[in-house]
């Protein structure tokens, strides 16, 4: 590598955890934002070919226009896919970029394609939204309510698609 | 899986697939408007989904923001241009905060 291409030289991608830590304490908060981690992952291999007859499921950590307040872990229909979602409430980049074309952070018009295509078998009658400013461990009872939706739609594989 | 653009975080929580999408927050799933990103990305994830054969597993999705790389920098920037004012902003925020709580 070149002195020049060192100098200019960094990480691929950002560090939220960092960066989220430098601007809250730029704010006076001296106590970091403790970050879910965990030791063991869960993992099931899926079997060649597969995938064309699974049913798919969609996780958001966005809500439909009008949803009752305080947000709470909810199900909504899947087709027609909602022509907007409210995220003004959520940390996204609000200057590079907008929220406008639901397609950009919610793939169901993408997942309906791809069972035209035969590439999937069918997408979950429900899309899962998950609210994000809260606990942990009421992330957690969020999961078990969406795990027994998932069971009750005999969804097969889950796509978390967090904006 | 997951389709996320917070890598690190993402990869600290552990999960056992995640395609990362090298965009700003806000468009995991490709370009707004753009719908053969979005179905090319979900392909992505379909596959990832398919060949992954330990936990953990991450592919970078090879599509790059077409509106430069300037939002590395300036999401959550902290330097002398705004420090006083982050720190306004927050001594304003624990005010309000505390005035709420003692009002019940």
């Amino acid at each position: 590598m070149s002195r020049e291409h060192a100098s200019t030289a960094r990480r691929t991608f950002v560090s939220y955890i960092d960066k989220s830590r430098e601007f809250y304490a730029a704010h006076g908060y001296d106590k970091p934002y403790q970050w879910a981690t965990h030791d063991d992952v869960p993992f099931a291999p899926l079997s060649s070919g597969a995938l064309a007859a699974l049913r798919v499921g969609v996780v958001t950590t966005t809500f439909p226009v009008g949803a009752p307040m305080p947000k709470q872990v909810m199900a909504i229909p899947t087709s027609p896919t909602p022509e907007a979602m409210f995220t003004a409430d959520l940390s996204w980049d609000k200057d590079a970029t907008h929220t406008n074309d639901v397609g950009s952070f919610l793939p169901l018009n993408a997942l309906h394609a791809a069972v035209e295509r035969g590439t999937i078998g069918s997408v979950a009658p429900r899309t899962f939204c998950v609210p994000t400013q809260y606990s942990q461990r009421q992330t957690r009872e969020d999961a078990v309510a969406i795990e027994s939706w998932c069971r009750e739609d005999d969804v097969d594989v889950v796509v978390l698609v967090p904006l | 899986m997951i389709i996320g653009s917070a890598r690190d975080i993402v990869e600290e929580c552990g999960v056992p697939r995640l395609l990362f999408v090298d965009f700003p927050l806000g468009n995991p799933c490709g370009e707004p408007g753009n719908v053969e990103m979005q179905a090319e990305l979900l392909d992505q994830a379909l596959t990832l989904l398919s060949t992954a054969v330990l936990p953990r597993t991450t592919t970078q999705s090879p599509f790059r923001w077409s509106g430069g790389d300037d939002w590395r920098e300036m999401y959550m920037r902290v330097d002398d241009s705004n420090r006083e004012a982050l720190l306004t902003a927050g001594r304003e925020r624990r005010a309000a905060q505390a005035a709420k709580r003692a009002n019940g």
